[in-house]
């Protein structure tokens, strides 16, 4: 085990927009493998948090158990954080959302966590469209109890002991964006470039955004017959179009090619733009968006980017029509009816 | 024969089906009694079914106000074919059978200690209401229409019931009033003088109110703060939600018509109690409802909540086990489950309320325990104190209670702190620690909550010495937690009582009875109702005053007794268990005679009955 502090440090680097240091957005050392994908995803998340110009203490991070889930006490050191049990992450993001609505919730889990024992939990958050971000470090197997293979092991994918999956795979993408989450992404650790865009944008989409993020466990799963291997997904993805993300404060154009720009408007005004081919699918029909992972996944190919958005998707809080105040900055006069009211039950009940 | 003559002080018992309409009249028979001023207590008895199983409801007339089930049928309506000989067998000598006469009873019905009544319900509402849909419904009214005749009592109550009823649907007063005519008219000119069962009115109900312990929770939820919920269907506490939602409908709507509170309809109880914990972390109040095998499920989050000090409301309204197992049918059977819920060294406070006052009252008080104690809090309930309607004080709200909220340090107390803040710090010697919300502040306040051992500053270590002093403290804070909690309820009869009667929850009301006629009969016992756990020195000190101490309890395995010799220094012998554990709430016929078996085992003879009624009557 190594320590492994993020390989860039900017100390130099000019405060954002609310006056944070990149700093600020770190968090403790990590103690995971050196060279593990999920060290690069938590350096993303940093530099997204720090790029969006979020408030660290606004910010809640929550997880499940696993590698991947001890990565919330590497970054934002200074947001209140949940390590809870495993595969229970949804649950618990659900019940802190409904509690404060203001906050931005940025769930964490693994592939093991969330494909299997969790599977429930995802499934239901997606279906009620909660508003977070959920990252899930995908590496094909379970890190934290020494390499098993995980439910989105590909079939055929070799172990580095050698165990071959005889298994079909979870593609959670397009589980979650059966099930109604709003936004819906995937990429690489090893693509900080496409990484921290979709993250930023995740973390702007009103509704559920799901990132499933390909993690390679360097310890269990980077054997070059690994289909979650470093090699083998730098060698067989591609990218549903180049990206940027555009938060609502700022105003950039990007100097792009002259391909297709699709244009999406998000809840709180900032705007993906993709950059695709002429004759790509729109990324705001379902439809087209699995039909787009299905077909790339019959060439054996891994698509990676924004695979589904929908900028109009109600959260859980629109769809049970809860108060606009967080719940938990009601006082006991919002709760509490009084013993008037009260009087008024028991004589009902005579 | 001699008829069975009595005033006020009877049980009524309506054999029916489930699902063919017939609660709401009998419950209209039910509280037409209470109107008049007497206490009453009815009981469902339900099969875990939709529609087609035999139903019974019981009602118990008491005026002495004893208003435990007593057991056994004096006087039986029965409508329910698929029963009749079971129900006819089960009336005792001396009672009544009252049956629809549209079919002649079979021939072997010729018991001749039991006055048989027929009423012909089906042909009457045939022959007089002209929509058929309506009959089966209405038939029921008829023979809550031949009871009233029976029993003596005025059809005016009844017709102002049914009037109150029906206020929102005015057609539909008219015809149930017609079929309470015909049923009591029939009686009145076919069996005039034949019962000497008789209801007359009294002033014996004084403010009390006849509430199930489900309403009683769910609004003592709405009054305790709970903003979110998360759940998952099981009966017998799925009513608590519903009307927790209809509370929220009436008293928590924003001016928009935004509500405040968030029901989440979880996709099982692992996401149920994750969801209130995580509610509960973030500040708000939470709270979940289950029954037994929701517990089951529950019990990982309950240790990890336990651990983290996560402050959780969950009620368990119990049931008889196992999973499937009797899911309509009541017990107290989950009282170590909960007690110990979870890996690794786990113990949760418990509350046991006893009528739907204490429902309210505790539900509204978990609240403010759990965040108090930084724990998970369970109420538990059973199907009997949840579903049935009970003979209860009303409720009452101390207009001057505010919540407690307990440690939590806000932004402002934050910036005050002159020394270095840790979550898990001991500051006040209670084992209870400081916690901040997400959010509170811009840079202090913040922690990692974890299920892993850490320090007490939050931060991840395997150290020995720190885990160690973490447990260590949490059973400091188990100490605190008997100072906050209710303190047992003790009668005593005599001081020099040599038995002592420990009992909790819904089996109140009968072991009250029980003890009473013990008492009547030269048998002074002294008693005392548990209503928490930890167990203070009260409970303790109850148990080395008496010679012989009897824990009724309806479990089969004395689950409070072993809890008690457990938690305590006591020595096993001094507790005898008496158990009631058929699904049928405990009866108070039956634990009379239990108890006087187990008092006699132990040299202790209480004398007979003086007369006919001196005893569970
Ligand atoms: C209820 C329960 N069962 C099993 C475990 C053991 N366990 C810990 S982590 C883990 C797998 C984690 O795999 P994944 O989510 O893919 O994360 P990774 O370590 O690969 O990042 C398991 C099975 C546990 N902590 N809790
Ligand atoms: S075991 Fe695998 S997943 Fe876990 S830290 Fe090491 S490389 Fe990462």
């Amino acid at each position: 085990m190594t320590f492994f502090r993020p390989a860039f440090r900017h100390p130099d680097l000019p405060p954002n927009a609310a006056g944070f240091h990149r700093r600020d957005y770190e968090g403790g050392l990590s103690t995971l493998c050196a060279g593990c994908g999920h060290d690069s995803i938590c350096n993303a998340i940093i530099d997204a948090c720090f790029e969006l110009a979020l408030p660290p203490h606004r910010i809640a991070k929550l997880s499940g158990i696993g590698c991947s889930s001890k990565t919330p006490a590497y970054f934002l050191g200074r947001s209140h954080g949940f390590n809870s049990v495993h595969g229970r992450m949804p649950s618990i993001a659900t019940g802190a959302n409904m509690a404060n609505r203001d906050l931005i919730y940025l769930g964490v889990s693994g592939d093991g966590d969330t494909a299997s024992i969790g599977m429930g939990q995802f499934v239901h958050a997606a279906r009620r469209n909660l508003n977070m971000t959920y990252i899930v470090m995908n590496n094909g197997c379970y890190g934290l109890t020494k390499g098993q293979f995980s439910a989105t092991a590909d079939k055929g994918s070799k172990s580095k002991q050698g165990n071959v999956n005889l298994l079909e795979s979870i593609d959670l993408c397009e589980l979650a964006i059966q099930l109604g989450a709003g936004f819906v992404a995937r990429s690489f650790s090893g693509d900080k470039a496409q990484l921290v865009p979709l993250i930023k944008a995740g973390l702007s989409h009103h509704g559920l955004s799901f990132i499933d993020v390909i993690s390679p466990c360097v310890t269990f799963n980077n054997n070059p017959e690994s289909t979650k291997s470093y090699h083998w997904v730098r060698e067989h993805s591609e990218a549903t179009g180049t990206f940027d993300f555009v938060p609502f404060r700022q105003t950039i154009t990007a100097d792009y090619a002259d391909d297709t720009v699709q244009e999406v408007v998000l809840h709180d005004s900032s705007v993906i733009h993709l950059h695709k081919h002429p004759n790509g699918p729109d990324i705001t029909d379902r439809r087209q968006a699995i039909d787009n992972l299905e077909d790339h996944k019959e060439q054996g190919v891994i698509l990676t980017g924004v695979l589904y958005v929908n900028p109009d998707s109600q959260d859980t809080h629109d769809i049970l029509q809860t108060s606009v105040r967080p719940l938990n900055s009601l006082t006991e006069a919002d709760l509490c009816p009084g013993a008037q009211a009260l009087e008024a039950v028991n004589t009902a009940h005579r | 024969m001699k008829p069975l003559n009595r005033i006020n002080d009877f049980v009524v018992s309506f054999a029916t089906i489930n699902g063919s309409g017939s609660a709401s009249a009998n419950n209209l028979f039910a509280k037409v009694v209470f109107r008049l001023g007497v206490p009453v207590s009815p009981k469902n008895i339900f099969p875990s079914n939709i529609q087609g199983l035999p139903t019974w409801y019981e009602v118990r007339v008491s005026e002495q106000g004893y208003v435990g089930r007593r057991g056994d049928v004096d006087l039986m309506v029965a409508v329910n074919g698929q029963t009749l000989r079971r129900d006819y067998d089960s009336v005792v000598s001396g009672g009544y059978f009252v049956y629809d006469s549209s079919k002649p009873l079979p021939e072997d019905f010729q018991r001749d200690d039991v006055v048989t009544i027929g009423i012909p319900m089906t042909r009457l509402v045939t022959e007089a209401i002209d929509k058929p849909k309506m009959r089966p419904l209405l038939r029921n009214i008829v023979y809550v229409g031949g009871l009233a005749a029976l029993l003596d009592m005025e059809p005016d109550p009844f017709v102002d019931a049914l009037n109150s009823q029906y206020r929102k649907n005015v057609q539909l007063a008219e015809p149930n009033i017609q079929a309470l005519q015909l049923g009591y008219t029939y009686v009145r000119q076919h069996y005039p003088d034949t019962c000497r069962l008789k209801v007359q009115p009294r002033d014996r109900t004084g403010d009390a109110i006849m509430m199930d312990g489900n309403t009683a929770m769910a609004l003592g939820a709405i009054y305790g703060g709970a903003t979110v919920v998360g759940w998952y269907p099981i009966t017998p506490s799925t009513s608590i939600i519903e009307a927790f939602g209809r509370y929220v409908q009436k008293f928590r709507l924003e001016e928009d018509g935004r509500c405040k509170a968030a029901i989440v309809q979880a996709e099982d109880e692992l996401a149920a109690i994750g969801i209130v914990i995580g509610a509960t972390w973030n500040g708000a109040r939470a709270f979940t409802a289950t029954s037994g095998p929701g517990i089951s499920l529950m019990t990982e989050f309950l240790g990890l909540a336990y651990f983290a000090e996560i402050p959780a409301v969950v009620i368990d309204v119990q049931r008889a086990g196992p999973s499937t197992g009797m899911p309509t049918r009541t017990q107290q059977s989950d009282l170590l489950a909960c007690a110990y819920a979870s890996h690794g060294d786990t113990k949760h406070p418990l509350l046991f309320p006893g009528d739907p006052r204490e429902c309210f009252e505790m539900t509204a008080a978990a609240f403010d325990y759990a965040d108090r104690l930084q724990t998970p809090v369970i109420v538990l309930s059973d199907l009997d104190l949840g579903m049935n309607d009970h003979f209860s004080p009303p409720l009452a709200w101390d207009p001057q209670h505010r919540y407690d909220r307990g440690k939590v340090l806000d932004a402002e107390q934050l910036d005050a702190l002159t020394e270095r803040w840790g979550r898990y710090r001991d500051v006040d010697g209670d084992g209870i620690c400081f916690r901040t919300y997400p959010g509170t502040h811009p840079d202090k306040g913040v922690y990692f909550t974890r299920g892993t051992s850490r320090d007490e500053y939050s931060a991840y270590t395997e150290d020995s010495g720190a885990y160690t002093r973490n447990m260590q403290r949490l059973l400091k804070k188990w100490e605190t937690a008997k100072e906050v909690l209710p303190k047992p309820e003790i009668t005593v009869a005599r001081k020099d009582a040599r038995v002592g009667v420990i009992f909790y929850g819904s089996t109140t009301p009968v072991a009250r009875e029980v003890i009473d006629q013990l008492h009547r009969r030269g048998c002074p016992i002294n008693s005392m109702r548990i209503r928490a756990f930890p167990f203070q020195q009260e409970v303790w000190d109850f148990i080395r005053t008496h010679e012989l101490v009897i824990v009724i309890e309806q479990n089969r395995d004395g689950q409070m007794r072993t809890l008690l010799i457990n938690e305590g220094d006591v020595p096993p012998q001094t507790l005898l268990s008496v158990v009631h554990y058929n699904g049928l709430p405990i009866a108070g016929r039956e634990l009379i005679v239990t108890l006087e078996e187990t008092l006699a085992a132990h040299g202790l003879v209480v004398a007979a009955m003086s007369n006919e009624t001196g005893g569970v009557s």
